[in-house]
């Protein structure tokens, strides 16, 4: 159920302040796709675009289109919380709900929906979100414990499943493993591979050697000065970002002059 | 609430997403509830205003009577008094009064307790004292009275009699001293006991903020601990405290049932030892209005707007002291 | 006075001088002059006051103690440590004032409500109904059973109590999810905030004659002002009224700190899985922040039930039971004790009537504290498990 997702002449603004300046990009489904940078160029900023998430910040909002599988998330009569049920989002701190089981918090898009079912399709979505976030065999025995009992990684991949566990077709990562200990990002990273089979993934990540491992194609923001909008400065093939820039700022960025 | 809504999306364990225009508004569950729910929490916003403006409002129109009687009533003039100011002046000399000893007993008390716990009680006993004071907070007033009427104003008379014989001069303690000890002197002593928690905590709240740095960088100076409060913790807090003591001002005049309990009334007077004499706006109207009815009733509702419009002030102005004082606080 | 603990005194900020040890006091010198001032001040309680009185003695002996270490410590040491050590006792004197009301209180109550209720627990099933100067004069001179209790002022309290909760508490917590979830800071939430404050600082008897003026205008104007409709503005829901206007402003207050601590994280999951801004208040902003919300609505519920003038002008008294709070004259438990002490049933022979209001007073203090403890175990037992990090 990947979808591809087209920004055309995106402009984001928190109130009066453009934070984020005209970004065209195709993100093909089925991929991973990376979004570096420096600190403060917009890039999660642009995330949050996707699912419009940002304008959950006072005043926050955005101009311009974006296009899930040519329909314009932005478009008249869009319902947000609709586009949010597509495009799912990880984030940056693993957040369980703290009053609810591991269980609960698999089934949290649809428990907080209210949606009822049976406990039999409930113990399927369970366990094939769980299989899919490579965390089923860590907590099939406990699946009533609270969710905040199990370790950051296990927190951040129980998280993934909560996402995966509403069939998105986009998983937005901001920065996922950036609270995480160099196993759980491995494993994490791992899960990242295996999502790309069936879902469009978009990682920010201020972790070039990671964008290294995981993406197929990677996009650099850079901000020309503080006050400035931030800016998409270059996109391509991960391979050629890194070895082989064709943008002065990102050939800089990436051999780590600056950032 | 949440069932009906729920019955929407009970149909299949798919996430709402139905085909081509999944993500139009409408059809899927609870956009609805998203509006009644932001109505009911806006609703119950403006209420509190309502509300707050009604209290206004009843209060004005049923006092309307004894602030002009010749417009508003039937009658030439109030019944207690010629004129309404009259009537109320004495009672808000009284609960000023009251209140004045009030504060001047329990602010050092209370800032010295706030202190004891913020800096020098050792950990273990810092927590219980702390839930101390929330024990005196929460003793109702009416229990205050009762002591104060039983047990301390008679431990109070020899006190007063001493006053009198040694400072009968000043106009406070002149006049006989009470054998009683329902006096107003008691009344203060009384608030006093009931707003020091108040203050207290307050006080406590704000001396513990009082950034580490700038306490470990006195003491690093060589200074004693004293000098060290000195230095950082009351430049920080002078504002928090007056604030406070405003706040426990507040309280202390609307006081009711204590004051009621222990002070046998009377005319005003500057003795504050003498049974029979002094009243609050409270304690007149806890003791009439019962009773009351007509004319007599519109009085003491005036004389309740009078005491509102006092603590409201006070109130205001403890709240401006801290806004104003706010972005210098270095407190976040 | 305070022996053993001040001794606990950390040898913390040293004074400059050359030997790190230089002008320490040996610890003696503080109890020596704590038995002297002790010693001193009994003297002085005995010559100055009339007759010997322990509270002469402490007050005597703490004022010589405080001088006393002053002077020492100026004379052994240097001027700073004595200004140091004056303030430390200082506070310590405070703290130990201020016990000493505290301590008065809950003695006076126990020792006048104690004995009655033990002897006489009939208080806490009968009302006034069958009482009157008769009975009890009977009870103080003739040695008969104390007649009557205050069943109806319990019975008063919960119901007025219940009934300004259920006011209270709806509109205090959406008003809150409203300032907290809803507003972004315009006027209208400014207004609100304001205006909690400044009700927050509403004397309690001007809530009781707003709450009656209300109800009187809502009577006189829809149902008319002869003296039977008069006689109908004094009831258990005005009284309800009167208190939800002293509760509100506390509810909103300690349900909006609350709702301000969940973590904006856990927002944002729930609306990233495609969950209503309303769904995701009701299941998990309020959920995680129960605990605390129901903490504060009891500690509210604490400060309203020991109430008396608000309801002394909404409900008046009476000696019979009332369960219904919608008509008819109504007894809280604070009222009771307020008219049994003021307007004895047998003003000849107050010490029943004495007697039956120290005993409510027991039992009030019994139920406000209860609450109390309730609020803290609820606070502390229902705390959503920390996160780990």
């Amino acid at each position: 159920m990947a979808k591809r997702i087209d920004a055309v002449d995106l402009n984001v603004y928190y109130g009066k302040f453009l934070a984020v300046e005209d970004v065209n990009i195709k993100i093909e489904p089925r991929s991973v796709t990376a979004f570096i940078g420096p600190s403060g160029c917009g890039k999660t900023t642009f995330l949050r675009t996707i699912n419009r998430m940002h304008e959950v910040l006072p005043g926050a909002y955005a101009e311009g289109e974006i296009l899930l599988d040519g329909e314009n998330i932005y478009g008249p009569g869009v319902d947000p919380v609709n586009v949010r049920a597509e495009v799912g989002m990880v984030f940056q701190r693993p957040n369980p709900f703290p009053t609810m089981s591991i269980r609960e918090n698999v089934l949290a898009g649809y428990r907080l929906n209210g949606t009822r079912m049976s406990k039999s399709d409930a113990d399927a979505i369970v366990e094939k979100s769980l299989r899919g976030a490579n965390l089923w065999n860590e907590v099939k025995d406990r699946l009533d414990k609270p969710g905040s009992g199990l370790s950051g990684g296990q927190q951040q991949r129980l998280c993934i499943a909560r996402t995966v566990a509403v069939e998105p077709s986009v998983i937005l990562m901001d920065e996922p493993c950036s609270a995480l200990d160099p196993i759980s990002t491995l494993a994490v990273e791992d899960l990242i591979n295996e999502l790309k089979e069936n879902y469009t993934v978009v990682i920010v990540t201020h972790n070039m050697q990671q964008a290294a491992r995981v993406a197929d194609r990677t996009a650099f923001f850079n901000i020309q000065g503080t006050g400035k909008p931030g800016k998409l400065i270059e996109y391509d093939d991960t391979i050629n970002i890194f070895q082989n820039p064709q943008n002065e700022q990102t050939q800089n960025y990436v051999s780590g002059r600056f950032g | 609430m949440t069932e009906k809504v729920t019955a929407h999306s009970s149909s299949a364990p798919a996430p709402a997403r139905s085909a081509p225009s999944g993500l139009q508004t409408g059809g899927t569950g609870g956009a609805s509830g998203d509006r009644v729910f932001s109505g009911l929490a806006y609703g119950a916003g403006g209420l509190i205003l309502v509300v707050l403006a009604f209290v206004a409002i009843f209060l004005v129109t049923e006092s309307l009577p004894a602030l002009w009687p010749t417009v508003f009533s039937d009658q030439d003039s109030i019944s207690s008094a010629d004129t309404f100011l009259q009537y109320v002046l004495p009672l808000m000399g009284g609960t000023i009064i009251a209140s004045i000893i009030a504060l001047i007993i329990a602010t050092p008390v209370a800032v010295g307790i706030a202190l004891y716990i913020s800096h020098y009680a050792p950990r273990r006993i810092a927590t219980p004292v702390g839930y101390v004071i929330d024990l005196l907070a929460a003793i109702p007033s009416v229990v205050y009275g009762a002591w104060g009427m039983v047990t301390l104003a008679p431990a109070l008379v020899p006190i007063y009699g001493w006053l009198h014989e040694h400072l009968g001069f000043l106009p406070f303690f002149a006049g006989d001293p009470s054998t009683t000890g329902r006096t107003l002197a008691t009344s203060g002593v009384v608030l006093a006991v009931m707003i020091l928690p108040i203050i207290t905590s307050l006080c406590r709240e704000i001396f513990v903020q009082t950034p580490k740095l700038h306490e470990e960088a006195a003491l690093a100076l060589g200074a004693t601990q004293w000098e060290m409060v000195r230095a950082t913790v009351f430049p920080f807090a002078r504002a928090g405290i007056v604030s406070s003591v405003m706040l426990g001002l507040g309280r202390a005049l609307g006081e009711t049932m204590a004051v009621t309990l222990v002070l046998s009334p009377g005319v005003f007077s500057l003795s504050l030892i003498t049974s029979g004499r002094n009243a609050t706006i409270p304690s007149e109207i806890a003791l009439n209005f019962p009773e009351a009815f007509g004319m007599r009733q519109s009085e003491l509702i005036a004389a309740g707007l009078m005491l509102f419009i006092i603590t409201l002030a006070v109130n205001m102005i403890a709240r401006w002291i801290v806004s104003r004082h706010k972005e210098f606080s270095g407190a976040n | 006075m305070s022996a053993n603990t001040m001794t606990d005194d950390k040898p913390a900020a040293q004074a400059p001088a050359r030997s790190l040890t230089a002008g320490q006091m040996p610890r003696w010198v503080w109890s020596v002059t704590a038995g002297g001032a002790l010693a001193v001040g009994a003297g002085l309680a005995a010559v100055l006051g009339e007759g010997f009185s322990v509270a002469g003695w402490a007050i005597f002996s703490a004022v010589l103690f405080i001088l006393g270490m002053y002077v020492i410590t100026w004379r052994v040491q240097n001027r700073r440590r004595a200004v140091d050590g004056l303030w430390r006792n200082l506070v310590w004197a405070a703290f130990l004032l201020a016990l000493v009301p505290l301590i008065s209180v809950l003695w006076t109550v126990l020792a006048q409500g104690l004995p009655t209720l033990l002897s006489n627990p009939g208080v806490l099933i009968y009302d006034m109904s069958t009482t009157n100067g008769a009975t009890d004069i009977a009870t103080q001179q003739d040695g008969a059973r104390l007649s009557g209790g205050f069943v109806h002022g319990l019975i008063g309290t919960v119901m007025i109590t219940l009934l300004a909760t259920l006011i209270s508490v709806p509109i205090g917590l959406m008003a809150s999810v409203y300032l907290v979830e809803y507003s972004r800071g315009g006027w209208f939430a400014r207004a609100i905030t304001f205006f909690v404050d400044v009700m927050t600082g509403i004397p309690s008897i001007v809530a009781g004659l707003f709450a009656f003026a209300a109800v009187q205008l809502f009577i006189t104007t829809f149902i008319g002002d002869g003296p039977a409709q008069l006689q109908m503005v004094k009831m258990g829901l005005s009284a309800a009224i009167a208190l939800s206007v002293l509760m509100i402003p506390v509810v909103v207050r300690s349900t909006e700190e609350m709702l301000r601590v969940v973590p904006n994280e856990l927002r944002e999951a729930s609306y990233a899985l495609g969950v209503r801004k309303w769904r995701t208040i009701m299941k998990v902003v309020l959920p995680t922040s129960i605990s605390g919300i129901a903490s504060g609505v009891t500690l509210a519920i604490a400060r309203v039930t020991g109430e008396t003038a608000p309801i002394l002008v909404t409900a008046g008294f009476i000696a019979s039971t009332n369960w219904n709070p919608f008509s008819e004259w109504m007894t809280a438990l604070p009222v009771f004790i307020y008219r049994q002490l003021v307007n004895p049933t047998a003003p000849s022979a107050a010490d029943p009537s004495q007697m039956r209001a120290w005993a409510a007073a027991l039992v009030l203090i019994l139920i406000v504290m209860l609450l109390n403890l309730l609020a803290r175990i609820i606070a502390r037992a229902f705390a959503p498990k920390k996160t780990g990090r």
